[in-house]
């Protein structure tokens, strides 16, 4: 019993960072159509931006070393800055190009950035000890919760309601949806098409910046890939959500989180290391049952 | 003067041309009606002068500004509103949030309850995601969201296409209703018969340049029209 509610919460804190990384990934495919393979790269640079910039072995914190009130704002900005950079030198030159392009060009900035990365830290993975205090335990009776999971759930939960609400409620939110469901005709009605992608830009940032941080605190350790499995996970749950639902992006991201979770508890210990494949095998069913994902991004059932 | 003139007009989409040539115009106050099959070109150059569209040549004129190859949103907020074919509904945003989008560019409360109170069947629905609306739901929907950005030219592409009879009348009592208050309409249409009761002045397009120009009560007995619908030969018709 308390071996399952703990794999539930383990399934629950990973499904909440591959939430976070769908959303983030399934706001710009809402709008621009654009799969954007670089968003793992922004977690990286969030990651990267807690240290000194130097090759050193040892890492030394920069701005990893301010008051979280502080840290996490900082942070969030240079992710943001560097979205919305990606945006005006990348994607808005390409704002008619076809799909298949957008996606190409985000792959070339995926390995522009990591390469960067290398440039400017070195290529050696870096240990780093953010926020020491996340990693002790909170005791419930005889449950033990890792307080990092649960701060993991929690922030997760107050960011998607807080993107909700602000879908839902502000006259900015309504035009990213409609944006989302047809950009063009939104144009004709006076929405600013730049403004509305710049917004998914900075609302992508934004989580791929607390991504990073919330990652970063689980594994202790700086690589200039990091990112890369992460927006692998977050694009394969956005995929069998259904591509253009942010609600199937982030069912699909909890349903990924449980698959891995799950397999990681009740496989047999020596076919563990082949977790990831039987993980995507499930993918593989679940797109055979439903090839467009779980939930179906339009009201398809309009009458005539 | 005239509201808006469209000189000389070319579109083409890779290598096919669309319209060749075409030059039209409204006046303040008037319901002006493009007529012409499939292919005509009709869509397209309401697309141009909505900005969705580049033109390869020619000039669109609106309120005395070039406004030839702007940008779609620019060209909404100086008071150009595109109700185009197919009714495109925000098919997940309920009734009154695609009613909304249309008023964001404006400063100031809008008047979406004065609007809904003349469309009784969209107030009852008003919390509904657009996309389970009926299509003629879906089409007062559309004008109502073009209404509601206050335009002072209203392009309305096929308002009948694919309702019953008595819906198309509403919708055109609706469409009359604006130009009371001193709207300009530009209507595409396939059918003649209704427009030509409505429309003060007639174009008539075919393989992308105007055939016939003249006024609806002109045209009343509507040969000219058939003539250069078809592209019958005058002499001998």
């Amino acid at each position: 019993m308390i071996s399952l509610i703990q794999n539930l919460i383990d399934a629950l804190s990973l499904g909440s960072l591959y939430a976070l990384v769908a959303l983030g990934i399934g706001l710009l495919f809402g709008i621009l159509r654009l799969i954007n393979l670089a968003h793992g790269d922004f977690i990286t640079v969030g990651a990267y931006a807690l240290i000194v910039p130097s090759t050193e072995a040892v890492a030394q914190l920069a701005i990893g070393g301010f008051h979280p009130i502080l840290l996490l704002p900082s942070i969030a900005l240079i992710v943001v800055i560097l979205a919305l950079l990606t945006d005006a030198l990348v994607f808005r030159p390409l704002r008619r190009a076809a799909q298949p392009s957008l996606m190409i060009a985000s792959f070339a900035v995926s390995y522009i950035i990591q390469n960067g990365l290398i440039l400017i830290y070195g290529a050696r993975p870096k240990n780093l000890n953010l926020w020491p205090a996340l990693t002790g335990q909170i005791a419930l009776g005889e449950l033990r919760l890792p307080t990092l999971q649960i701060v993991t759930i929690v922030t997760t939960l107050v960011l998607m309601i807080g993107l909700a609400l602000f879908l839902k409620r502000t006259s900015y939110g309504v035009q990213m949806r409609a944006a989302a469901e047809d950009f063009r005709m939104a144009r004709y009605l006076g929405v600013r098409g730049n403004l509305v992608i710049g917004m998914a830009f900075a609302i992508s940032g934004v989580l791929a910046a607390v991504v990073s941080l919330l990652f970063l605190s689980q594994t202790g350790s700086l690589e200039t890939g990091l990112g890369v499995p992460l927006a692998l996970f977050g694009l394969v749950a956005v995929v069998i959500g259904g591509m253009g639902s942010l609600v199937g992006a982030v069912v699909g991201g909890f349903l990924v989180g449980a698959i891995v979770t799950l397999l990681q508890a009740y496989l047999p210990v020596e076919m563990r290391s082949f977790r990831d494949a039987f993980a995507f095998a499930f993918v593989i069913v679940i797109l055979l049952w439903r090839p467009s994902g779980l939930i179906r991004a339009k009201a398809f059932d309009q009458r005539v | 003067m005239a509201l808006l003139t469209v000189e000389n007009l070319h579109v083409s989409y890779g290598g096919v041309t669309a319209v060749r040539g075409l030059s039209l115009s409204v006046n303040e106050g008037e319901v002006v009606s493009i007529l012409g099959p499939n292919g005509a070109g009709k869509s397209s150059t309401l697309a141009v002068i909505a900005g969705g569209v580049a033109p390869r040549a020619g000039r669109v004129t609106y309120a005395g500004q070039d406004i030839t190859g702007g940008r779609a949103e620019e060209i909404a907020r100086s008071g150009i509103s595109l109700v185009p074919e197919g009714r495109h509904v925000f098919a997940t945003l309920t009734v009154e949030e695609n009613l909304a989008v249309g008023t964001y560019m404006h400063k100031g409360k809008a008047d979406i309850a004065g609007v809904l109170e003349r469309f009784p069947r969209l107030k009852e629905r008003r919390d509904f995601p657009a996309g389970r609306l009926s299509g003629g739901e879906q089409q007062m929907l559309v004008i109502a969201r073009a209404m509601l950005a206050k335009p002072k030219l209203m392009l309305v592409d096929e308002p009948s296409l694919g309702l019953a009879p008595l819906i198309i009348d509403q919708v055109y009592d609706i469409l009359l209703d604006l130009r009371r208050q001193g709207m300009s309409l530009l209507i595409v249409e396939q059918s003649t018969s209704r427009i030509l009761k409505h429309a003060d002045r007639i174009y008539v397009l075919r393989g992308g340049a105007v055939q016939l120009e003249d006024t609806a009560a002109n045209l009343r007995d509507g040969e000219a029209i058939k003539r250069a619908y078809f592209g019958f030969d005058e002499g001998a018709a």
